[in-house]
């Protein structure tokens, strides 16, 4: 296990030196966008990592509900964190890539849309754990990732339907890709993989050291007062 | 399941009563709801033909307005003894208690709103070319929308620090495709630009899902510690 | 100094090991012991002795961190909490209502439909059921022994009260202590975390001494140094 964490910080290195060789300079330009368009081989991938994030937070979430596991709470946790991390380059390169290309900054398109609201729910995940109190909060955020989880197939097709009734330009383009674009975009999306597991997993290790260390000093609270009776 | 409902309707009359007996949370949310209307009609001030287009999201921003100030008082009684931990002790269902404060919230914001309604078509010279009908039906599924989930989360927020702006801090991201509706479906019907069908489809899902989910939950967020 | 033995007949419940963490704060560290049924208990100690957490976990309202707690046979206290009644410091009674409505209110949550067993109770604690003054207005006495009230309206077997003396003139205390004696007679068994131990000098069949999270003795009689 302790091995493994160097080796996977060494792969995350060179996955992204690769993808981003083959992003800027290996992949061809695209033809109506210009070298504009490189910005797709992060935009899509944070995107990608994003959801699998969310997605595994559910999980641990509904997890912690069923088995009141401590593991499961960091999961989510660490998950949540890093999601929103990763969430947050998907709504920061998607404006600087519409400007240049569309002139306008936001369009209100499908995806990108709803991963303004999947942001805004876990970030409003992440205020909750941090202001409840210490006791309940692994229930609490398991609720709320829950109903999180609910809003999500809502969120899309509201949001979907909208646009039919009001077109505007789409981000991120639709229909075939070219095989070398794809290749970049697929080992772009390997490096992310790994660089969201390689600080996923840090983080909780942290929080589990963390956890233990609190756990020490309150049994320590517990025997010293005892002993001094 | 009569358990439920018997304690559900005995916890709701109380609730009613005891609004109706002070009438100090109505009389003052009725003041209240006043004045956002009158200052979002200084705020916007469109002509006629643009106001039924833009009519539907200022309405409901304001009913979101109020809800939420009337939300944040859900718990307020119980907090005051520590009446929960009386519910918390006996065999009442938590979802029980849940239903009757969602379905009192409910009351409360549809006066509100059935207040409001009249000074925006007044203030905004509003007239609905589609089937106005149809206008009740966004109104209350959509209301129900916000409460259910508003309820919820106040209870959630009760052990949270900064407590009332917990709530629509939860609240807001998550009701997003409600309000999406709630503001489609009324501009569809007020401007009959196109139908509200499947806005009102929407709200029915998404009442479904959250109004399960919470009667599902709120039993773990009561007994929470 | 006495000390009692255990229970000789089957406990009523029984604590093994209990123990009560807030974040760095060990509030029980550690408490075993069996309570046998039919018998008034008097829990004393100081502020911060662990008393109200003790019998917080006892009603279920908040879960130990390490140890067990059986009660009436069963470690699920939700499943049982008919059986348990539960009074604490602040009324759990809401203030605008009237007692009489405030008891019916919470008699439904037991499933009691029945206002004359309400009637009943209130006259029990010595409070006049007519009485139509919101509880919000009630002396501290009047209040206490209204909250009382609604912690028997179901006639649970099991009693848990903490600090109901408090700020209580000496009449109602006096009352309630009265009560209690008798409930503990017909066969309840009755928690009484107090400060004012002296109150319950003739009718506590035992006295917990509590200290930093530890049950330190339990004693027949109180002790002289114990009166305050």
């Amino acid at each position: 296990m302790k091995r493994a964490f160097p080796i996977l910080g060494v792969l995350t290195a060179v996955l992204l030196s690769y993808g981003l060789y083959e992003a800027l300079v290996a992949a061809p330009t695209e033809q109506t966008m210009g070298d504009v368009q490189r910005i797709f081989y992060y935009h899509v991938p944070s995107a990608w990592t994003a959801f699998l994030l969310f997605t595994v937070n559910f999980v641990a979430s509904v997890v912690y509900l069923i088995r009141r596991s401590v593991k499961a709470d960091i999961i989510a946790l660490v998950t949540a964190e890093v999601g929103v991390v990763f969430c947050t380059v998907v709504l920061v390169t998607g404006p600087i890539w519409a400007r240049p290309v569309w002139g306008i900054w936001w369009t209100w398109d499908v995806r990108l849309t709803s991963t303004l609201v999947l942001w805004l729910i876990y970030v409003s995940y992440l205020f909750l754990r941090r202001f409840s109190s210490s006791g309940q909060t692994p229930l609490m955020a398991a609720v709320l990732a829950i109903f999180g989880a609910l809003d999500v197939p809502l969120v899309y097709f509201s949001i979907r339907f909208f646009r039919t009734q009001h077109p505007q330009p789409v981000i991120g383009g639709e229909g075939s890709i070219d095989p070398k674009m794809l290749h970049a975009l697929l080992i772009n999306w390997a490096g992310f993989l790994c660089l969201a597991w390689l600080v996923c997993w840090s983080r909780y290790r942290l929080e589990l050291l963390q956890r233990e260390v609190e756990q020490t000093e309150a049994l320590e609270a517990l025997l010293d007062s005892r002993r001094s009776r | 399941m009569s358990a439920i409902t018997n304690i559900a309707r005995a916890s709701l009359s109380k609730d009613l009563r005891l609004e109706w007996r002070s009438k100090d949370a109505i009389n003052s949310m009725l003041f209240f709801a006043l004045l956002v209307v009158v200052i979002f009609s200084f705020s916007f001030d469109p002509t006629a033909e643009e106001s039924r287009r833009i009519a539907g999201g200022l309405v409901w921003v304001a009913f979101l307005f109020a809800a939420v100030v009337a939300l944040n008082q859900t718990w307020a009684r119980e907090l005051r003894n520590q009446v929960l931990d009386a519910y918390r002790v006996s065999p009442a269902p938590a979802n029980a208690l849940f239903l009757a404060k969602a379905l009192g919230n409910f009351i409360f914001v549809m006066v509100l709103e059935a207040f409001m309604t009249p000074l925006f078509i007044v203030f905004y010279n509003l007239r609905a070319l589609g089937p106005a009908y149809q206008l009740l039906i966004v109104a209350g599924l959509g209301t129900w929308a916000l409460v259910v989930n508003g309820t919820f989360f106040a209870a959630m927020s009760l052990r949270t620090r900064s407590r009332e702006i917990m709530m629509p801090l939860l609240l807001f991201p998550i009701s997003i495709p409600a309000l999406l509706a709630m503001v489609q479906g009324t501009t569809a019907i007020l401007t009959a630009d196109f139908s509200a069908k499947f806005w009102i489809v929407l709200l029915t899902a998404y009442d479904v899902v959250f109004t399960t989910a919470c009667l599902l939950l709120f039993d773990a967020v009561l007994n929470a510690e | 100094m006495n000390h009692v033995s255990h229970a000789a007949a089957t406990p009523v419940i029984v604590i093994n090991d209990l123990v009560k963490q807030f974040d760095r704060f060990a509030a029980l560290r550690g408490v075993s012991a069996d309570f046998a049924a039919g018998r008034l208990y008097a829990i004393v100690g100081e502020n911060g002795a662990g008393k109200t957490t003790l019998l917080r976990l006892l009603a279920g309202l908040t879960q130990p961190t390490r140890g067990t707690i059986s009660m009436l046979g069963t470690t699920d206290l939700r499943s049982i909490c008919r059986q348990v009644g539960y009074m604490a410091h602040p009324s759990l009674l809401y203030d605008e209502m009237g007692g009489m409505e405030n008891l019916r209110y919470f008699a439904r949550l037991y499933g009691i439909q029945d206002d004359e067993h309400c009637t009943r109770t209130i006259a029990t604690v010595g409070l006049d059921p007519t009485l139509s003054r919101p509880v919000g207005q009630y002396s501290q006495g009047m209040r206490q022994r209204m909250s009382l009230a609604r912690a028997m309206i179901h006639n649970p077997e099991i009693l848990l009260l903490d600090e109901p003396f408090s700020n209580v003139d000496n009449p109602s205390a006096g009352q309630m202590t009265h009560l209690l004696t008798e409930l503990r007679d017909a066969g309840k068994t009755i928690f009484v975390v107090t400060h004012q131990a002296s109150q319950l000098e003739h009718a506590a069949d035992e006295f917990v001494h509590m200290e930093a999270g530890l049950i330190t003795r339990r004693t027949r009689e109180l002790m002289p140094t114990e009166t305050p």
